[in-house]
């Protein structure tokens, strides 16, 4: 198999496993979910870093991918940040309740 | 500089926490776990990839100090309420980190494709990169706008919009193969790709309003996650295609269980114009509605041995969360058993309701879904409506001519008592007359939503 349709490959799969992840989940679960699957959509940042960290010096290259690492890092850091604090939310009540 | 097979087997470690992170955010118990489980994913995808290669690090660093100072402090500034509309627009940023990922790469790829042709494969990540990246950014940024106010939350349609949209996709999709055709000579074709691709995002996402919301979200989620995985087509890297299109999946489930909500196909709801359509002419009997002050609506409460509570966007705009809690606790010490109903669309993004309730200190097993909260509807004594509309709106159940006929709703007119907590009588953003305003047993306490609850609470306290 050539290394593109290997990729290609490894796609269908995950998106199978993704539908088999996430079939059913309860509505309370809706936004954080959401809010969590968006942080891991910035994966993106590893496509970043690798553009940005090559070494040639073409300006539009380096003022496109310095953008493209400034907005996974926000979709990142922030994406996990706001899910945890949610999530916070929602299980500081299950502990309250228990006592 | 570590081996390539170091780098791949980094790659899949990540690729495994990100699968095992997702699944144990869809429950309750795991959720949080889970979800510290895809960041630790995250983080090893990104130590990995530093260092899978010789790189100058100037502007990578650049990029995590600006990007992580802003999404530190975006996420542990916000509001609670408005987390919502801050998810939406990281999903945006998301999406044109992937758009830009595919632009830098083409601007460097371009000179080495003159001597060497690049793969279909390669070609075809980058036009959808750029393209649904584009429209994820513009798309997100719209319905950001939206759920924070800053743009009427109606569909905001002109005339002719579908063959609008129509053409300014197609033309996308045409700048789209006639850079793939001659992608080193065509380089006016990838800007105007680029450009095209941000302009449907717009046009794509402004119609879409009220109840339609949480489905344009929740596809612009999936989208950020395809998006990505492009991207990972574009630069053959692995862990971006496994993690792009987990997500990619994961937005798509939440948007048919969103669709489900409404009994609309997803086609519908993303072409059919549903609040746009002449709906209003249907009020045939419209009976008299009977008003009731909180005076006397406090003296039904404190008999009432079961309320449910049945909270829409209305509670949301008001932000009455903290009172309705406060109703609900005083409720309880009366020995009243206090229950939510929460519909699946109900808000304007999937889940806005607890969210909304979660922050308001509401323990999460009184919230209940639609049909457990349907199956104990008639042995209700009252139920609370605020400021949902269309939710509620039994012609969705008995009018065979109503727009929303057949989108599940809740029963709240088989209680005994309904009490609607509503500004005024206009209708909801379907735009259609709601027959439960005029039944016998429904009571409309009008006013703001908090201002009611305030009023409600004030006249227990003092019976």
């Amino acid at each position: 198999m050539s290394a593109g349709v290997l990729l290609f490959f490894v796609f269908v799969l995950a998106i199978f496993l993704g539908f088999e992840l996430i079939s059913k989940v309860p509505s309370q679960l809706h936004t954080p979910l959401m809010s969590g699957t968006n942080a891991i959509s910035g994966i993106t940042i590893v496509g970043a870093l690798l553009a940005a960290g090559t070494t040639d010096n073409e300006t539009i290259r380096i003022v496109l991918s310095t953008l493209a690492m400034v907005f996974a890092t926000i979709n990142v850091v922030g994406g996990y940040l706001v899910t945890d604090r949610m999530l916070g939310m929602f299980s500081t009540k299950k502990d309250g309740e228990s006592r | 500089m570590i081996s390539p097979t170091l780098v791949n087997l980094g790659y899949l470690i990540a690729s495994v926490l990100f699968i095992m992170g997702l699944k144990m955010l869809s429950r309750q118990k795991t959720a949080r776990m889970g979800n510290r489980l895809s960041a630790v994913a995250m983080l090893l995808a990104v130590v990995t990839a530093l260092l899978s290669q010789e790189m100058g690090y100037t502007y990578i660093i650049a990029g995590f100090v600006i990007g992580g100072l802003i999404g530190t402090v975006a996420a542990s500034r916000v509001q609670l309420t408005a987390m919502p509309e801050l998810v939406a627009l990281f999903n945006g940023f998301g999406g044109v980190a992937s758009l830009l990922v595919g632009w830098a790469e083409y601007e460097d790829a371009r000179w080495i494709w003159v001597q060497q042709a690049p793969t279909l494969i390669t070609l075809l990540g980058t036009f959808l990169a750029v393209l649904i990246g584009g429209v994820t950014f513009t798309g997100s940024l719209v319905a950001y706008a939206k759920l924070a106010q800053k743009l009427p939350g109606r569909p905001l349609g002109i005339r002719g919009q579908q063959i609008i949209n129509a053409v300014f996709l197609a033309a996308a999709l045409a700048a789209g193969v006639a850079f793939m055709l001659n992608p080193v000579g065509m380089y006016p074709a990838f800007l105007a790709l680029v450009g095209l691709s941000l302009v449907f995002g717009v046009l794509f996402t402004l119609p879409s309003g009220g109840a339609d919301m949480p489905v344009a979200i929740s596809l612009l989620n999936s989208c950020s996650g395809l998006a990505a995985c492009a991207a990972g087509f574009v630069i053959d890297n692995t862990v971006l295609i496994v993690a792009g299109a987990l997500v990619g999946a994961s937005g798509l489930v939440l948007t048919m269980i969103m669709c489900k909500a409404m009994n609309r196909s997803l086609r519908n709801v993303l072409f059919g114009a549903f609040g746009g359509g002449g709906g209003k002419g249907e009020g045939a009997e419209r009976g008299q509605e009977n008003p009731i002050d909180a005076d006397a609506a406090s003296y039904v409460l404190e008999a009432a041995d079961s309320v449910v509570v049945v909270p829409g966007y209305g509670m949301a705009v008001a932000q009455a969360q903290h009172a309705v809690r406060e109703l609900a606790e005083l409720l309880a010490e009366n020995g009243t058993s206090v229950t939510f109903g929460v519909h699946p669309v109900a808000g304007r993004m999937p889940g806005h309701m607890n969210v909304l309730l979660a922050e308001a200190n509401v323990p999460y097993d009184q919230l209940l879904e639609m049909d457990d909260v349907n199956a104990q509807m008639s042995n209700t004594d009252v139920a609370i409506v605020i400021g949902a509309n269309d939710v509620v709106n039994p012609a969705a159940r008995d009018d065979a001519d109503s727009t929303i006929y057949g989108m599940p709703i809740i029963n709240v007119d088989h209680a005994r008592t309904v009490f609607v907590l509503k500004r005024s009588m206009a209708s909801g953003f379907a735009g259609i007359d709601n027959p439960l305003f005029y039944k016998d047993n429904t009571r409309m306490l009008f006013g703001d939503a908090k201002a009611s609850i305030e009023a409600l609470i004030a006249e227990l306290k003092e019976n």
